[in-house]
């Protein structure tokens, strides 16, 4: 294993590309083609176009609240482009380029942020968890999920994703404890982006890092640049390998950082300095990789150009798409709390269907 | 025919259900190699082998939502929470995820899921061993809750609840769960949720129990007889989704209603049964629908715990009551 020797306990960050695109360690570089990186890349420009246009959408009051992923789109692409089509995520709600890479139509994903549990509805071919507001308690499912595909004696691997935040919740001890002793095939993904709204990551742990977390349940932990998308996609492939190969789950902390608002319901100038966001925007995991790729010939400035034009114009049409979707009907909202209506279910459906017939008129 | 207690028809209905689908897979704290604290699993990590049968972390959490899990990718898992009263860890993962899944997911994930747990007070126990919870799950949306009284009803209500797309809240009456044994058929049936069943018909006033408190009114129920009054009574048998209509037919026949129940009385499941009734059947009503229920107190250990529940004297006081009101 490439990152065996690596100890978690002490800060030394797995990093393969530095900030200013320059390749560190070129003899941790993953073997990635030409069109795998450009695809990684167009993915994680793909997040940022959506952030940009959404963030707007919802000042212009056409969208209610939206959580966006400046700054960490390295670590979610990063993350998810080693996994199979039939790996399972389960997910919060901050992993955009996750979704994307993992086949959730565009549509889907703001459809759901517009306030549709359609969204949610996920095709059969995407196995992705809906979206998990109460923290940490995806872990649990992730658990289930991959002891299921042992159990089937198939070789599918779970990733599962978290905040800092949520490694102070209970149920983030209890999966790793649970996959660990079960030997089950999970790849837990923190995305440390140093806030949990407002309360920095300092205040949530004594441990030096969050990877450590990892030894006490006796599984291999990594801290690994979150920004540095080699980075995080060679360690997260290992430890997809390693556990598709039988050897039990993995923690990986992504050390990254929010650039953006909790939500659109949150201001971040509140809670900490503009010093730090502009040191964190230096280590931008776009401008980066676009450094690289740029260094090595494999793009320009036309490119990108024509590149945010395209996007731009997928989100607007999305958009309007899901502008135009209206309402939720009376039988979505009642259908999906049993697989079959109860026969109380059955008589307030009816009542509140005459009494919105009424209102109608 | 196999003559069994309560819990020999859980464990019977599991083995049965183990046998005809390879996807069911039963697991807990103790449940594996020792086949479960009161032994409901006995016998089928042995015949079933670890990966089906086993035994798990001590974390109730990581039981009901690992089970979560497990029942979106393919597998129905019956898992066993060791007392009710421990069950509030994992209660967020019952209630946050389980019941809601096929509706985050508008169908595209299901959780048919059982989750079993011994209930309910007179075994003389330590604290947290001894409480009726049924509200805290009847409540919310998503969620089944059954409670057999019999061991014949156990084995058919715990197969259907097997067989059901959805989550399954089973609540085991553990004060009774070696008190009698019953002829239950070897093979696999059914006992539809949401279906009460009158124990017995009658004229003069409608009774409504469930779990272990069906023993205590039947008892009661014969006491009253010999007076003269003819009783009908009803085991709900599913708390949730609530068999409403053989409530309201009873009482517009018998014009009187009492409801027992061994949780406590405030907000419990009596408030919402008495509300059925007036909806369904009140100008039928001769007498104020009343409810036999526990104290709004913690359940008391052993030594005072006779004060707790309600016993076939206190039940026959109450109907003869409402029979001269």
């Amino acid at each position: 294993m490439l990152f065996e020797k690596h100890n978690p306990q002490t800060d030394e960050m797995i990093q393969i590309m530095d900030q200013d695109g320059v390749i560190v360690r070129p003899d941790l570089m993953p073997d990635l083609s030409v069109d795998e990186m450009i695809e990684m890349y167009k993915t994680m420009v793909f997040v940022r176009v959506i952030d940009t246009k959404t963030v707007q959408y919802q000042r212009q009051g056409r969208i209610l609240t939206y959580a966006p992923n400046f700054g960490q789109e390295a670590t979610q692409v990063g993350s998810i482009f080693g996994a199979k089509e039939t790996d399972w995520v389960a997910s919060a709600f901050r992993e955009l380029g996750v979704w994307l890479h993992k086949g959730i139509p565009l549509y889907n994903v703001l459809l759901y942020w517009y306030g549709n549990e359609l969204g949610m509805q996920m095709p059969d071919s995407v196995r992705v968890l809906p979206v998990n507001i109460p923290i940490a308690s995806q872990f649990q499912h992730a658990t289930g999920l991959a002891y299921a595909s042992m159990y089937k004696e198939e070789d599918d691997v779970v990733l599962a994703y978290v905040g800092d935040g949520g490694t102070s919740h209970g149920e983030f001890h209890e999966a790793l404890n649970f996959a660990a002793v079960k030997n089950t095939a999970n790849v837990f993904i923190i995305q440390n982006n140093q806030y949990a709204i407002s309360t920095n990551r300092k205040k949530q742990t004594k441990s030096k890092t969050l990877a450590q977390k990892s030894i006490a349940y006796g599984m291999p932990g990594r801290f690994v640049d979150g920004n540095d998308i080699f980075a995080m996609y060679a360690v997260t492939k290992e430890a997809i390998d390693y556990a598709r190969e039988g050897n039990g789950p993995t923690l990986i902390e992504a050390y990254t950082y929010r650039l953006g608002a909790h939500t659109t319901a949150d201001d971040p100038t509140v809670y900490r300095d503009d010093e730090e966001v502009k040191e964190w925007e230096k280590k931008d995991p776009i401008d980066r990789f676009r450094k690289y790729l740029i260094s090595q010939g494999h793009w320009d400035e036309e490119k990108e150009n024509q590149l945010i034009k395209e996007k731009e114009s997928i989100i607007k049409e999305e958009f309007e798409k899901v502008e135009k979707s209206g309402l939720v009907s009376l039988e979505d909202v009642f259908d999906y709390t049993y697989a079959n209506k109860t026969k109380l279910l059955e008589e307030q459906y009816k009542k509140i269907k005459a009494r919105e017939a009424r209102e109608a008129k | 025919m196999l003559v069994l207690n309560l819990i020999e028809a859980i464990t019977n209905a599991l083995d049965v259900e183990m046998g005809l689908d390879d996807s069911i897979v039963v697991f807990g704290e103790d449940v594996g190699f020792e086949g479960g604290v009161f032994r409901a699993t006995k016998g089928l990590q042995k015949k079933y082998g670890e990966k089906r049968c086993f035994d798990t972390v001590l974390a109730e959490a990581s039981i009901v939502g690992s089970g979560i899990g497990m029942a979106i990718n393919g597998l129905k898992p019956v898992v066993e929470l060791q007392f009710s009263g421990f069950m509030f860890p994992g209660y967020n993962q019952i209630v946050t995820h389980a019941a809601r899944m096929r509706n985050r997911s508008r169908g595209a994930y299901t959780v048919p899921m059982v989750i079993r747990m011994p209930y309910g007070a007179g075994v003389r126990a330590l604290e947290h061993h001894s409480e009726s919870l049924e509200v805290l799950f009847a409540h919310i949306a998503g969620l089944k809750v059954v409670i057999p009284s019999t061991p014949y009803d156990a084995k058919g209500l715990m197969i259907a609840a097997i067989r059901d797309p959805d989550p399954v809240i089973f609540l085991e009456p553990k004060r009774i769960y070696r008190a009698f044994k019953q002829e239950v058929p070897e093979d696999d049936y059914v006992i539809p949720i949401g279906k009460a069943k009158i124990l017995k018909e009658g004229s003069d006033l409608t009774v409504v129990s469930w779990g272990a408190m069906v023993r205590d009114v039947e008892s009661a129920v014969t006491i009253i007889e010999k007076e003269g009054f003819s009783i009908e009574h009803i085991d709900l048998r599913t708390i949730s989704p609530i068999d409403r209509e053989t409530i309201i037919e009873s009482v517009k026949k018998t014009g009187r209603f009492v409801v027992v129940h061994e949780a406590a009385q405030s907000f419990g499941p009596g408030a919402e049964i008495i509300t059925i009734v007036n909806e369904g059947a009140f100008l039928y009503l001769e007498a104020p629908p009343t409810r036999i229920a526990s104290p709004d107190i913690i359940v008391p250990l052993p030594k005072g715990e006779h004060h707790y529940l309600a016993n076939k004297n206190t039940i026959k006081d109450e109907l003869r009551k409402v029979l001269e009101y």
